[in-house]
């Protein structure tokens, strides 16, 4: 083996004996690209000294947990989507009294304020409960507060409009110097909190899953794991989104699960008849 | 030379014309699987998949994540996305930071199959605007492997090529016309 691997081995230990934190079963090469990342932000030299900081240093572990998450997203991103929710499954979910939605792995939010949006275009915010969850407080905080600069937000004006955006899209955030704040109206129905793909359980029956491009990150059990706890967490005809590039095929548990629109990666939990996914 | 067991291929502004010219002149009987990432500032490459499987005799595909890399099959990265190979041959995707100004990076890639096949890869960078690749070609150079860079005076963007060149040097710096005889000399054997 050779040394590179055996110091992210050591790395990986580390983190699930000192801090109960299990990245075993993620994808090889970004977690090994991450962690190398790591060492350059902290100036480490090795991933053996990362570890000795990871083992000794007070306060260390969230500034590793958030280089091992790397939030990276957009509002209303793939429009097409987006447009697809407001199309195919929000008159779905109009049919429940009160509507349940699991944004699993949020990051810094942008898809939770892009969900809120499109919830109160259709009249279904005031009925629904969004779960934002993710394992990196950082981000959770991130998300809360909303605020992002204002150079990323350039292109979700355009972003909303592909989407099918009802209004301008001005009307939904502030703009102070370099940042906008998005308006807080928007969280009122969000709970931010804290929960781990790889070591939580279900804690709600869901009507519509999202997790867009974290499964990317995770090995064919893991991923397996996952899509189990979403099927457990679904009410039967219950949807579930992922990221348009995910593939699932390799997954027993995605039998469960029937395609929306293929392409767009929007499925249905249980058979509602269109073809059953199976290997 | 160790035998070649697989080929990656970076390029951007210009690489659709370049891509072309190399695939057309690749030999049907190579096996190694190729693997290309290509900036292209669309939302999807399905556009650039087809227009590259007119000009190519091997099988051109976008590469899908977890899938086993093919042999004898070109793979293009996705747009969005970074394209990673695993130590199993396999395929996978992350939407990390863009890298040199890019996603997908040619640098990622590279750095990534240097990972698996070390001395036993052939990579190829060609014309460009900026200087994504660079660093995975010395990457892939360190571990032992083969780079072939565009000669930049036949590069429709130069910077790129010449960047490959400053920090990663080159085993043969070959005109877009001989880039197709090179890989077919190193990897049919």
């Amino acid at each position: 083996m050779d040394l590179e691997d055996i110091e992210i081995q050591l790395f990986v230990q580390a983190m699930r004996l000192r801090h109960g934190y299990d990245f075993s079963d993620y994808a090889p090469a970004s977690l090994k690209r991450r962690v190398h990342q790591l060492v350059r932000t902290h100036d480490s030299g090795t991933v053996s000294r990362l570890v000795e900081r990871l083992l000794h240093e007070e306060g260390f572990l969230p500034r590793v947990i958030e280089g091992l998450s790397v939030p990276v997203s957009e509002m209303f991103r793939d429009p097409p989507v987006f447009r697809a929710l407001r199309d195919k499954v929000l008159p779905v979910l109009a049919s429940y009294p009160e509507i349940n939605i699991w944004q699993a792995g949020c990051a810094y939010g942008q898809e939770v304020y892009s969900l809120a949006i499109l919830l109160e275009e259709a009249g279904l915010y005031d009925r629904t409960r969004i779960y934002a969850t993710d394992f990196n407080d950082a981000a959770l905080a991130v998300a809360t507060d909303g605020i992002y600069p204002t150079r990323e937000a350039r292109d979700w004006s355009r972003h909303y409009i592909e989407a099918g955006g009802s209004q301008s899209f001005s009307d939904y955030y502030s703009a102070r110097y370099d940042f906008i704040k998005l308006d807080q109206r928007l969280r009122r129905n969000v709970t931010f909190f804290n929960h781990n793909l790889v070591t939580d359980e279900v804690f709600c029956e869901a009507h519509l899953i999202l997790c867009r491009n974290v499964l990317i990150y995770f090995s064919n059990g893991l991923q397996d794991r996952t899509l189990g706890l979403f099927r457990d967490s679904l009410v039967r005809g219950g949807f579930l989104c992922l990221g348009t590039r995910e593939n699932i095929d390799f997954s027993p548990s995605a039998a469960s699960f029937t395609h929306v629109d293929g392409a767009l990666r929007i499925y249905q939990m249980g058979g509602s008849g269109t073809k059953a996914l199976q290997r | 030379m160790t035998p070649c067991e697989a080929i990656v291929m970076g390029c951007s502004a210009g690489g659709l014309v370049a891509l072309e010219r190399v695939l057309a002149g690749l030999d049907p009987a190579l096996r190694q699987p190729i693997v290309v990432c290509c900036h292209t500032g669309s939302p999807d490459v399905s556009l650039l998949v087809e227009l590259l499987h007119r000009h190519s005799r091997l099988p051109v595909t976008e590469a899908r994540e977890r899938e086993r890399l093919q042999p004898g099959t070109v793979h293009v990265a996705p747009s969005g996305y970074h394209l990673l190979i695993e130590a199993s041959h396999r395929f996978a995707i992350s939407v990390d930071p863009k890298v040199a100004y890019a996603r997908p990076s040619i640098d990622v890639l590279f750095e990534t199959a240097a990972a698996v096949w070390h001395e036993r890869l052939v990579a190829v960078l060609m014309t460009g605007a900026n200087s994504d690749g660079a660093l995975g070609l010395k990457a892939i150079r360190d571990a032992g492997g083969y780079a072939i860079v565009q000669d930049p005076a036949t590069a429709e963007v130069d910077v790129m090529p010449r960047a490959g060149l400053d920090i990663a040097g080159a085993d043969a710096c070959v005109a877009l016309d001989a880039i197709a005889d090179a890989l077919n000399r190193l990897c049919l054997s």
